[in-house]
């Protein structure tokens, strides 16, 4: 019988111009057997959004170092509410300071994953909160 | 509402989860593209293909950029290869085309070929269909990286680029067989570097060997920088001309046909494979036939005309 393969979107909003760590964790999703979507560096919140949505990914894990998390995070969540997408999953990854760490869950980030997460704990992760829709 | 009425009235989301639903193989697709059918048939579908590496995306970004100052509504279909040891893909052929992301006429897909070969995936025709469905006056589909006898593009697109670098082999790689039989355009993109004009030159060579009559397409090569858009507009134009050629000539109902045929030999033949073979894997049917072929009992030549002959010999 046909089964849903589960689709993530891997993506860099924002300035930074350090992409190897979300290239390690794309390819552990690919080695994990989902399909990756990446779409590489200095993107817009609208632009990952309007992407997720025409690859109908089931969640979109976004890595941002430039510090520019508090604000480029939650406007992805927004986005995606405003265009009634909000079952897809949003997580973020990188030099993140803990005690940003509720107010991003609270705008809506799912998880929030700081340096030293190894790339199986992301993979198990994505296998336990993320249901293919 | 269904899917299809979605769609229809130009729900994005709708149209994505079709696909997906197409790429899954869901049975549920079935009636919404039944009820889109009959709104196809009208996007001009443009397929690009080419060695790993050789540009695509980023022309494909260039032509859907040029085809969006021409005020038309593009669709585009990226296929990237599925890892036969993982079942997992990246699909990164969106990094050259993000401009395009917010762009309400545009809509990009990408597909993983998942275990299909021929450089495109199972589901590309059907994805094609609902682009048409939306609207898309023009669809490109952009197929794997190919390298010799992946040419399924070519019954599926009105016009056919194959995108060609300089300083990828002799010429003899070119007479084999293959992509240099398929092209209706022929780009050697990268032409900043040396060695282009002897690439444009070889090509030309090989395609002037081709025996065309005079009232024949003569496919062109064409020279290209995609990533700072030169050359851009001279390739849509003598895509645009191949598609009058077509049309003009009367090709067009040649192809149609061709098409047609294949689409429908395809689905029976799947259809036909599953009803015969799904019950036999529910019902331990297959596994008493393996059994018998790995003890050598019974031939494999023997075991399908057995089961054809069960499955369609009316009863008496």
């Amino acid at each position: 019988m046909a089964e849903r393969k589960l689709r993530v979107l891997v993506g860099k909003p924002g300035l930074d111009g350090h992409d190897r760590g979300a290239k390690v964790v794309a390819r552990a999703f690919r080695d994990a057997g989902f399909e990756v979507i990446y779409t590489g560096l200095h993107q817009t919140p609208e632009q990952i959004v309007s992407a997720a949505i025409q690859e109908d990914v089931d969640c979109v894990g976004l890595s941002i170092l430039s510090g520019a998390h508090n604000t480029l995070l939650p406007r992805v969540c927004q986005l995606f509410r405003e265009k009634k997408a909000d079952d897809i999953i949003v997580f973020g990854g990188g030099v993140i300071p803990p005690d940003d760490i509720p107010g991003l869950k609270a705008a809506g980030v799912k998880e929030v994953f700081t340096p030293g997460t190894s790339t199986e704990d992301i993979v198990a992760w994505v296998r336990q909160n993320v249901a293919t829709h | 509402m269904g899917l299809a009425e979605r769609i229809l009235q130009g729900d994005v989301r709708a149209a994505s989860r079709l696909m997906r639903d197409i790429d899954d193989g869901f049975s549920s697709a079935i009636p919404e593209l039944k009820a889109l059918y009959p709104h196809t048939g009208n996007g001009y579908v443009i397929g690009i293909t080419g060695p790993p590496g050789a540009g695509k995306s980023t022309l494909v970004d260039q032509v859907t950029a040029a085809y969006r100052q021409r005020g038309k509504r593009v669709g585009v279909v990226a296929i990237d290869p599925t890892s036969p040891f993982t079942g997992g893909a990246i699909l990164g052929d969106r990094i050259r085309m993000n401009r395009h992301a917010d762009d309400e006429g545009v809509f990009i897909r990408s597909l993983a070929t998942r275990g299909h070969l021929g450089g495109l995936s199972r589901s590309t025709l059907d994805v094609v269909n609902v682009m048409d469905a939306m609207a898309m006056d023009v669809i490109i589909v952009e197929t794997v990286g190919v390298g010799q006898d992946e040419v399924d593009i070519v019954q599926m697109a009105h016009t056919t680029v194959v995108v060609m670098v300089p300083g990828l082999g002799d010429d003899i790689q070119a007479i084999k067989a293959g992509i240099l039989e398929i092209g209706d355009v022929f780009v050697v993109n990268k032409a900043d570097r040396a060695e282009a004009d002897r690439t444009v030159r070889e090509l030309a060579v090989m395609l002037e060997m081709n025996r065309l009559a005079d009232e024949d397409w003569h496919p062109k090569v064409m020279k290209t920088e995609a990533s700072r858009g030169v050359g851009i507009e001279e390739l849509v134009g003598e895509m645009e001309s191949h598609r009058e050629f077509l049309y003009a000539s009367g090709r067009i109902k040649h192809f149609l046909e061709e098409k047609q045929a294949r689409i429908f030999v395809e689905l029976l033949r799947e259809r036909l494979f599953q009803e015969v073979f799904r019950p036999i894997t529910v019902n331990g049917r297959f596994r008493e036939i393996v059994d018998g072929l790995v003890t050598r009992s019974v031939d494999p030549y023997s075991a399908v005309e057995a089961l054809l002959a069960e499955r369609f010999t009316p009863k008496r």
